[in-house]
């Protein structure tokens, strides 16, 4: 029988491949993906308690963390965009323009 | 090692794999694949866990719709790889993620080693019928967590305000879908370059 804690090991190992993909990658659509991932992680380590704890109230929050990361995927490949037509590119370290 | 044991090892393996492809790929299309590999990976761990109606939510929304927007984004900026993600970074920011990768690495050693020596409760102990079925989900989402259900109608119309507002195009004088409509001679020869 595989214990709860696996599944939070799992969902502990995908949040923290998505902040090192968020901290390393230079691609600004590769970051996003990455946050979707994290956003992922959290939704699994839910499940996994929800399940352990025999109550379905998890399942609910999932729904609704689903919902924000469709909103944030809409709004953020539109400041994408917006970027990438006044600057021509969407490599993160061009963006450097708040840097003094 | 029982079925249940070896679905649940295969899915997390091919999960944190393509997890790590999708990181370490210079293409973002290949990116997008993998992740996608991951969350479906992921949705079989939902169904493990008894979440039938998220599982498939997972895969109907994530893989086919907003990863779709993901990959409709990329093919739109039209990156030419080399001249937009090849270059290297400053140094600075080269030792940061050095330093990052090498703190995640012992971060991970300390996780799966304290995960799984851990006794730990099995994940199905509260098991009961019906348990992460529509109904039961629909009957939470529209009693106790009505509130919030509702407030996320507004976060959408938000989004979708926001969405349209970022990518539409400035332009200031009047005559914009006039000379949209004349411009379509270039924009045709970019798309082949």
């Amino acid at each position: 029988m595989v214990p709860v804690s696996a599944y939070l090991v799992v969902a502990m190992v995908l949040f923290g491949i998505g902040t090192l993909g968020v901290l390393i990658s230079r691609n600004m659509i590769v970051m996003f993906m990455c946050v979707e991932l994290m956003l992922n992680a959290a939704n699994l380590a839910l499940i996994a308690f929800s399940r352990s704890l025999g109550v379905m109230d998890g399942h609910a929050f999932v729904f609704l963390v689903l919902t924000v990361a469709a909103a944030e995927a809409a709004v953020g490949l539109a400041i994408v965009l917006a970027i990438y037509r006044n600057r021509e590119t969407i490599n993160i370290d061009r963006f450097n323009i708040l840097k003094w | 090692m029982s079925l249940d044991a070896l679905i649940f090892v295969i899915s997390a393996v091919v999960a944190v794999f393509s997890a790590t492809m999708m990181i370490a790929q210079r293409n973002p299309v290949a990116s997008v694949l993998y992740l996608i590999v991951s969350l479906i990976a992921q949705a079989v761990l939902y169904v493990q866990l008894g979440a039938l109606f998220l599982g498939s939510i997972l895969i109907i929304v994530y893989a086919g719709a907003i990863l779709v927007l993901f990959l409709f984004v990329i093919m739109l900026l039209n990156l030419r790889g080399k001249e937009d993600l090849g270059e290297k970074s400053p140094l600075v920011n080269q030792a940061t993620k050095f330093i990052v990768s090498i703190l995640f690495v012992v971060e991970l050693v300390f996780a799966v080693r304290s995960g799984f020596v851990a006794e730990g409760i099995a994940a199905d102990a509260a098991d009961f019928a019906g348990f992460g079925s529509v109904e039961n989900v629909a009957t939470l989402l529209f009693t106790r967590y009505l509130y919030p259900f509702e407030l996320t109608s507004i976060l959408l119309l938000a989004a979708i305000v926001g969405a349209v507002v970022m990518a539409r195009r400035e332009n200031r004088d009047e005559q914009q879908y006039v000379s949209v409509e004349q411009t379509p001679p270039e924009t045709f020869k970019e798309g082949q370059g």
